[in-house]
């Protein structure tokens, strides 16, 4: 067995500098990277590109960077819940890539996979198309786009091994599992970090070989963004 | 003239049985709870999960398990979650048999916006031209005008486009239209509304039939 884990954070985030790109997972606020981001905060690493679905809300994940001015630019599919996020884009001090969300995805699945770039009808004929090379393939109009480039990849899975293998939880997998592999060096951070054999090989969801550091996280704090319920005297 | 969720309860007519839906944040939303509950429908939430239930009761949300929207959900038997671009391999893959989603236009040529006003929102496309690019099966539910009362359903697009070509069928507060070759074709009236009143508000070219049923909900 090859071993994967580092002893804390600290080590996990070992090699991060100012002006790097890092790829986050999660999706809102759901299986967002707590750890990495909240060591990033404390290095004061400046100059980041982020490549991540959403951009946090003012006080919790990437918003965190934000208020820092760490982030010099975010690429993201949908960022409506960060009014800090609004306001520096429209000042121009943020610069700001909006991808199809599963453009995003495959840009990032391509880069773990191989492929420099795929064709996607997403964004034909709209802005996101502008200055990308268009093809035809039986009928219909695609779009090339590339894979992405990245220094640090930060994913968070709900359990862990010492192989660095991943399974991940609910829709709190979403971006995580696309991005592991996708940049030079993948950091998870687990919320239950176990010896090699407890978990089963037959439901990993993410092999080893695509992660080079793994961490036990703490103190997830696993913020709900929207929470509905119904009543039961409804049900 | 509908409300809401009138607009949801006529959408979901067009939900048969078997079918994968992928229903969009805001009215398609609603349209889940107007599903006849004698037919099999499963739906898709492009964060990663399919078979989506409903509302968890209050004190048994899980963080872990949201929809698009970012609320609280639960899951019904059958349910599976997986990651985003396994998600939208379904979408792209034509796997999800209809789209619902909302719109700020939708021209008479099919294409449609729904994601920026240049200057005043600037949010994000979040799925929704993954959505519209790639569905065979598009339906938009909006409100007939906007809130200064000008036609939703116009000549052409005039915000930044967000597909092109796509959308087939549109459903507002005052008509069912279907979107053809020449134009918006009008299918059904809105209880209690007239033709001239759905011709006032549509700025596109419709085409109006003889005979214009009105719909039964």
């Amino acid at each position: 067995m090859i071993h994967k884990t580092v002893a804390n954070v600290q080590k996990a985030l070992e090699g991060v500098q100012d002006g790097m790109t890092f790829m986050l997972g999660g999706f809102g606020l759901c299986g967002i990277p707590e750890n990495a981001i909240g060591e990033l905060v404390r290095l004061k690493i400046k100059g980041i590109t982020c490549i991540s679905n959403n951009a946090g809300v003012d006080d919790f994940g990437l918003g965190l960077l934000l208020q820092n001015h760490q982030i010099q630019k975010m690429i993201s599919s949908y960022v409506g819940e960060n009014d800090e996020f609004e306001r520096q884009m429209l000042s121009g001090e943020l610069e700001v890539e909006l991808t199809p969300q599963g453009t995003l995805a495959e840009k990032c699945r391509a880069a773990q996979s191989g492929f420099p770039a795929f064709y996607t009808p997403a964004g034909y004929g709209t802005e996101v198309a502008i200055g990308k090379e268009t093809r035809e393939f039986n009928g219909k109009m695609y779009v090339l786009e590339e894979a992405y480039q990245a220094d640090f990849a930060f994913v968070k899975a709900w359990k862990g091994d010492h192989a660095g293998n991943l399974i991940f939880k609910g829709t709190a997998r979403n971006f995580n599992p696309c991005m592991c592999g996708a940049a030079k060096i993948t950091v998870a951070e687990v919320e239950e970090l176990l010896p090699a054999g407890s978990l089963d090989p037959n439901e990993i969801h993410i092999p080893g070989i695509f992660v080079q550091r793994i961490f036990q996280g703490e103190h997830f704090e696993k913020r709900i963004e929207q929470r509905t319920v119904r009543r039961i005297e409804n049900a | 003239m509908l409300d809401k969720n009138g607009i949801a309860q006529r959408i979901a007519k067009e939900v048969k049985d078997g079918y994968y839906v992928n229903l969009g944040i805001g009215i398609p939303t609603l349209v889940a709870n107007f599903v006849r509950d004698d037919i099999e429908v499963e739906f898709q939430s492009e964060n990663g999960v399919l078979g989506m239930g409903p509302f968890p009761f209050e004190g048994e949300e899980d963080p872990d398990v949201i929809n698009a929207g970012k609320q609280t959900i639960t899951t019904l038997p059958g349910a599976s979650f997986f990651d985003s671009a396994t998600s939208f391999g379904m979408i792209r893959g034509q796997h999800v048999h209809l789209t619902i989603l909302g719109a700020m236009e939708v021209a008479e040529n099919g294409d449609i916006a729904n994601w920026k006003i240049p200057g005043k929102m600037v949010k994000g496309m979040g799925g929704a031209m993954d959505l519209v690019a790639s569905a065979e099966n598009i339906i938009v539910a909006m409100t007939h005008t906007n809130k200064a009362g000008k036609s939703k359903l116009l000549k052409r697009c005039t915000l930044p486009l967000t597909g092109v070509g796509c959308v087939k069928k549109i459903v507002t507060n005052l008509a069912v239209l279907e979107v053809k070759a020449n134009g918006f074709h009008l299918l059904e009236r809105a209880p209690g509304v007239t033709v001239e009143e759905i011709k006032k508000a549509t700025e596109g070219h419709l085409v109006v039939p003889d005979e214009v049923p009105e719909m039964l909900l």
